[in-house]
């Protein structure tokens, strides 16, 4: 019974509460991240290796487009659509051609389109991390901590971004072609539905909501050329974590992943916390393949 | 028609032994190096040839394989005294060979996509252990250690010089190519090959795949690990960087470049990549992965087949 007190004791309940908040915070970005990457392999079956890639230039976009505006909300647009219309024009050069091939050529192919990217970045912008100013520097006062409500405010849009394009899927025309092509991309073309350009479109939109939360992310770290490499592997834990192509469930494992990861480093550093969301993963491709947060299938 | 293959491959591949025999007497000290490091580089590539070639499984973990085989020859070279070159080599195979069991005993279970992104995460485990238990393997900075010497107990015991590297760099992965052609060309290779053509077709014939690929995967890990020893001795150091996913990564575009499944290719893509890195290093200075880059992506769209691809059959009758 002691030991038991003890040990209740011991539990750091003020680090759990802000490394929840924390948790959550940084699971609603990663969830904007995944989304776009599950989406883009639920479509067209894509692992998109360049998604990291994506954040970061958005994130450069971002800082770019600041430093000429002074205007956080305009450089978000901007860089969502600039970043999206990069997205566009990669989709169109470098992965339809190659439309009807094994799926590992594009992991191939978006593996040499990161490189470039996060080559061209570092030559554009140097080693040197770059900052994005928040747009508002309000804190509240958590235990100890000052915690500014910038960061819920960045778990908030991050909802309604992710929300809003679940609507759109829902119930916009284009969202149900996007939708059917994910089902039956034969059947969907008898119909009619141009299936190239919902190719094209659901990359661009997907490259658009990795450059958003490049944005968003910018204020709470620097912003530098190799960003994307933790953030594409993250979405990629997350992906297979909540099951290949599956919206619901990669939001899901963005959450629980992010909070796994936030209490992991109340006791180690950030680096190392890390490992637990590699194990996670191990243990739910061993038991559980198909992801954790979908339902058995039959 | 076969002997006369028999014996045009095999007069073509003496040419070409010949050829890296003689090559560091008449090169300068830059590219007898240079074609030292395209030796090694071509091993990797080669190893990982096995699994993307001949069983089509991505496998982006590559460097894990390799970054154990450093920091094993590093822990012999450290540990024992004096510094013992076949010492290394073992302790580098054993380092290799152990990660190469871990992935693919988690690992094999998964298929295509599932089998790439599991290899990619299980080496950033291991990039991550690495770059943090700074005790051991000195973290962000590595181990330096000296080169050990070139001997055969109770023979002989000469220095490296850098044409000696080169001929026993040379040796190694020779002996390595002809092994793995063997390997590729037994029952078992013939094997993996129908993996990779239809596996539950393979299933079904009664064959136990799940083995079959483990033993693939720890045969590339091994032969992989053997490469990051050489490079050990060669640079005489270990660091952290070589075990994160980026040089996997090349493997896979030694092999894409070079063309998979000829095992020559691979080590043709490895040279071939780290000419255009030196071309490209000259106007572009550190930012050559934008050409190369651009020159891999037209690569994967226009020539799948890689540079050696359309030699694919020939090779490996």
């Amino acid at each position: 019974m002691d030991a038991v007190l003890q040990f209740l004791e011991a539990i750091p309940y003020d680090q759990i509460l802000i490394q929840t908040v924390n948790g959550i915070v940084t699971g609603m970005i990663l969830a904007l991240v995944a989304s776009g990457l599950t989406l883009i392999f639920g479509i067209m079956d894509v692992v998109n290796f360049a998604h990291g890639e994506l954040f970061m230039l958005g994130a450069y976009v971002g800082v770019v487009v600041m430093a000429a505006t002074g205007n956080f909300w305009v450089a978000l647009i901007l860089s969502t659509l600039t970043v999206a219309l990069l997205g566009a024009a990669l989709q169109l050069t470098t992965l339809r051609p190659l439309i009807g091939r094994d799926p590992l050529t594009t992991i191939l192919a978006t593996f040499g389109v990161s490189l470039v990217l996060q080559n061209y970045a570092l030559w554009q912008f140097g080693p040197v991390a770059r900052k994005i100013q928040e747009p508002f520097t309000g804190y509240f006062s958590l235990f100890y901590l000052d915690y500014p409500w910038y960061r819920l405010v960045i778990a908030g849009l991050s909802a309604a971004i992710i929300g809003g394009f679940w609507l759109f899927l829902k119930h916009g025309t284009y969202g149900i072609w996007i939708r059917a092509t994910t089902q039956d991309r034969v059947m969907a073309q008898a119909m009619g539905i141009p299936v190239p350009w919902v190719h094209t479109f659901v990359f661009a939109i997907g490259a658009g909501m990795a450059a958003a939360s490049g944005v968003l992310f910018g204020p709470l770290v620097g912003v530098n050329h190799a960003m994307g490499l933790d953030w594409v592997l993250k979405a990629f834990i997350v992906v297979v974590v909540g099951g290949m192509g599956n919206l619901g469930g990669s939001i899901a494992a963005s959450i629980f992943i992010s909070l796994l990861e936030a209490y992991a480093s109340i006791w180690v550093s950030p680096a190392q916390a890390v490992i637990v969301s590699f194990v996670v993963l191990v243990l739910t491709l061993l038991f559980r393949p198909t992801g954790l947060f979908v339902p058995t299938p039959k | 028609m076969t002997n006369r293959h028999t014996a045009t491959y095999w007069i073509g591949f003496s040419v070409i032994l010949a050829l890296l025999v003689v090559a560091p007497l008449v090169l300068p000290e830059f590219w007898r190096r240079f074609l030292t490091e395209i030796l090694i580089w071509g091993l990797l590539a080669m190893s990982s040839d096995i699994l993307i070639g001949y069983a089509g499984m991505i496998s982006f973990g590559h460097s894990a394989f390799f970054g154990l085989g450093m920091y094993g020859a590093a822990a012999a070279l450290l540990m024992v005294r004096p510094p013992n070159l076949w010492l290394a080599i073992v302790y580098g195979l054993i380092g290799a060979g152990g990660v190469a069991l871990f992935v693919a005993y988690f690992s094999t279970r998964l298929r295509d996509i599932y089998f790439a992104i599991t290899t990619l995460i299980f080496s950033q485990i291991f990039y991550v252990i690495i770059f943090t238990w700074t005790e051991v393997t000195g973290g962000e900075n590595g181990l330096t250690f000296s080169r050990p010497a070139l001997a055969i107990p109770g023979l002989f015991s000469v220095p490296f010089t850098s044409a000696t590297l080169h001929w026993f760099v040379l040796a190694v992965v020779a002996a390595s190519y002809l092994l793995l052609r063997r390997i590729t060309q037994s029952p078992f290779g013939m094997v993996l090959q129908s993996i990779r053509e239809n596996e539950p077709r393979t299933r079904a014939i009664g064959y136990p795949v799940e083995r079959y690929k483990m033993v693939a995967v720890m045969l590339s890990g091994l032969f992989a690990g053997l490469a990051g020893v050489l490079y050990a001795i060669q640079n005489r150091f270990a660091a952290p960087d070589f075990v994160y996913f980026l040089v996997s990564g090349e493997a896979v575009i030694f092999n894409v470049m070079g063309g998979m499944g000829t095992l020559v290719g691979p080590i043709a893509g490895a040279g071939f990549f780290l000419l255009l890195r030196e071309l490209f290093s000259r106007f572009f200075t550190e930012y050559y992965l934008i050409p190369v880059g651009v020159i891999f992506i037209a690569m994967v769209i226009f020539m799948p087949q890689g540079l050696l691809g359309f030699a694919r059959r020939w090779l490996n009758q």
